[in-house]
């Protein structure tokens, strides 16, 4: 009983933080038909902020509002550089110059402040622990879930009631006619872009309360899982990001326990080789998204 | 016999690396001589980047993975039996006492690189777009973590050393040489023109026959190939080397050269390999004065980077054909005849 649910709460804690990380990429992928491979440096971008506001007299919560709006920022600021200018042209050129800039930002941080690891400010919160019917379970893990939970009803909200949600939902089915019907395309992308760092922004307090600290390619794990995590559940659906995200997380814990040690150390190789497998049996995912419309 | 366009591209290009190899060779400076071999290295990779991203139109990570299959392959192979146990120590009995010179060592690297990317991509080249993307990205993050952890034949994330040191500068121009031939004759083949034809519009290319994910297989094959020789040479050059020579920097050093060259023509990728060369060594050099000069506190790092990735994106907004253009140099105006009667369309 006790495996069972230290189990189920590292999968569901686990898959959340997933689960954030795929619906920021999906939420851009769906509407532009375009992966943004500077999203992992969004997360790297809150980080950093924590840690040149660490020794501040701030409160952490403050820095952590302070650092999520810097990924929303940098969000923003991506869609300007990497994609804006070169939208109307090749799928490849957007892909090249969002890599580009996600290379320019890492490198940036390497220049600017250091290659080495830096400590970022974590809650005394997090560090702590509870017992839920004997099993010992960081406190860390059950805010994760339930920030999620927060995270996913407001962005449910968002898209079901308020106007911006239905200008995105429409914009991801039918760019053009979206446009034609009087809706503002670039403002429709820069709000999307923000969301994006506002979920990148949540991801990063969790993601590095587990790590602990920074260093310049931290982005690259949080954008490969949010990768898999898309293809798994369907790169054009919202709900199929989430189902992917927890899905992955029941996969890499269930490798975690069921795989021999000699074995573990490719843990990575066989779900990135699942993926692959999945994405030929089901190119599409496994929830489908709304029909394709046309880009930009 | 392949038409006169190709052929002066051909001499021109060829004419190219033979001037870097001149100005190499006269300067007589062991620094210049050693940038040259790495300038001709990475224009094999890049001509195989661009034997299946220029022709297919299709982005790919995995190139650098099949990179490192090449080098990881000739280095096993050509390494000195009597220092297998020390670089080695827990190889496999049947592969210890096997020991190759280094051409058949890179050429069976190339061989090895081919063989796998043809048994892995066949499924993968059915996808397009974005997926397709995603899907070469998990490639190269499989074969990454494959050459990290498989630590009887890599040597784990450790270095590998003791390869022996053969990759010299006319080996190197030579092996460029032939791939700008092969580069140059893939794209004019049959393949190659019906690949381009589905790149420029898949649908179209399907109804008159095409079968698309068989052409995007063979070049994808090609290009692997020439990516494991371009690993076997760079294994031969450097001689020591760990899995992380074969990751996300390679792969952008070598996707920029391209980008910025204009992926879509062999020219292209020979245009950017020697300017993002003569660009990378003035910056490397310039940061290295700013480390010694002490000018800030701290050492520079990544200043390189920094410039290369804002010239890639700058390229890319202002001029996504890249500075080549986008056709070949030999049919540019600069060689064209005086208008036939008969002759096609220039």
């Amino acid at each position: 009983m006790g495996q069972v649910i230290q189990f189920a709460i590292d999968v569901l804690s686990l898959g959340s933080l997933y689960a954030l990380m795929a619906l920021g990429l999906v939420i851009v992928y769906g509407i532009l038909r375009l992966v943004n491979f500077a999203y992992g440096e969004l997360i790297m971008v809150a980080g950093y902020t924590l840690y040149l506001l660490d020794g501040t007299a701030l409160p952490w919560l403050a820095m952590a509002a302070v650092a999520i709006v810097m990924a929303m920022v940098f969000g923003v600021l991506t869609e300007y550089v990497a994609f804006r200018p070169v939208r109307m042209k090749s799928v490849t050129a957007v892909l090249i110059t969002s890599f580009a800039f996600s290379t320019l930002l890492q490198h940036a941080a390497l220049l600017f402040i250091s290659p080495r690891s830096r400590l970022v400010p974590t809650p005394a919160l997090f560090t702590r622990t509870v017992e839920i019917a004997g099993v010992v379970v960081p406190l860390r893990n059950l805010l994760t879930i339930a920030a999620a939970v927060a995270v996913l009803a407001l962005f449910t909200f968002l898209l079901r009631r308020t106007v911006l949600g239905i200008a995105l939902r429409a914009a991801a089915s039918q760019f053009r006619m979206t446009r034609m019907l009087g809706v503002p395309a670039n403002l429709v992308i820069t709000s999307a872009f923000a969301i994006s760092g506002l979920l990148a922004g949540v991801v990063s307090l969790f993601w590095l309360g587990r790590i602990g600290s920074v260093v310049p390619g931290i982005g690259l794990e949080p954008l490969l899982v949010a990768f898999i995590a898309t293809v798994i559940g369907g790169m054009r659906s919202l709900p199929g990001a989430v189902v992917g995200g927890y899905l992955l997380a029941l996969i890499d814990v269930s490798l975690n326990t069921a795989l021999p040690q000699a074995l573990l150390q490719f843990r990575d190789a066989f779900t990135f080789s699942l993926v692959i497998v999945l994405l030929l049996w089901r190119p599409q995912g496994l929830i489908r998204g709304p029909a394709t419309g046309q880009r930009t | 016999m392949p038409d006169r366009r190709t052929l002066i591209t051909l001499a021109v290009l060829v004419a190219a690396v033979a001037v870097s190899v001149a100005v190499a060779e006269l300067s007589g400076v062991r620094l210049i001589d050693r940038v040259v071999t790495v300038m001709c290295i990475n224009l094999i990779l890049v001509l195989g980047l661009q034997v299946f991203m220029g022709n297919s139109g299709i982005l790919s990570f995995a190139h650098i993975g099949f990179m490192g299959i090449g080098a990881y392959t000739t280095a096993l192979f050509t390494l000195p039996l009597q220092m297998r146990g020390m670089v080695l120590p827990n190889l496999y009995d049947v592969l210890a006492t096997v020991e190759l010179s280094p051409a058949l060592g890179i050429a069976l690297g190339g061989l090895v690189a081919a063989m796998v990317a043809a048994a892995l991509s066949f499924p993968l080249m059915r996808l397009s777009d974005a997926a397709a993307v995603i899907t070469s990205f998990a490639l190269l993050v499989v074969l990454h973590t494959i050459m990290v952890h498989w630590s009887e034949v890599t040597n784990g994330p450790r270095t590998f050393f003791g390869v022996p040191e053969a990759t010299g500068l006319y080996q190197a121009a030579g092996v460029a040489v032939l791939a700008i031939v092969g580069a140059l004759a893939f794209k004019e083949s049959r393949t190659g023109v019906l690949l381009r034809a589905s790149r420029d519009d898949e649908v179209a290319a399907h109804t008159i026959g095409a079968n698309v994910p068989v052409l995007r297989w063979r070049g994808f094959v090609l290009s692997a190939f020439m990516a494991g020789v371009g690993g076997g040479l760079w294994a031969h050059f450097i001689t020591s080397f760990s899995p992380n020579a074969f990751y996300l920097k390679e792969t952008f050093v070598i996707l920029g050269m391209l980008v910025i060259g204009g992926g879509a023509t062999v020219t292209g990728a020979v245009v950017g390999t020697i300017a993002v060369t003569i660009a990378y060594e003035g910056l490397r050099a310039f940061e290295n004065m700013l480390n010694t000069e002490q000018v800030f506190d701290g050492t520079v790092v990544g200043l390189t980077e920094v410039v290369l990735a804002c010239a890639m994106i700058g390229i890319l907004v202002l001029r996504p054909e890249g500075l080549a253009g986008s056709c070949e140099i030999g049919a540019t105006a600069l060689f064209r005849r005086r208008p036939q009667p008969t002759g096609e369309r220039p």
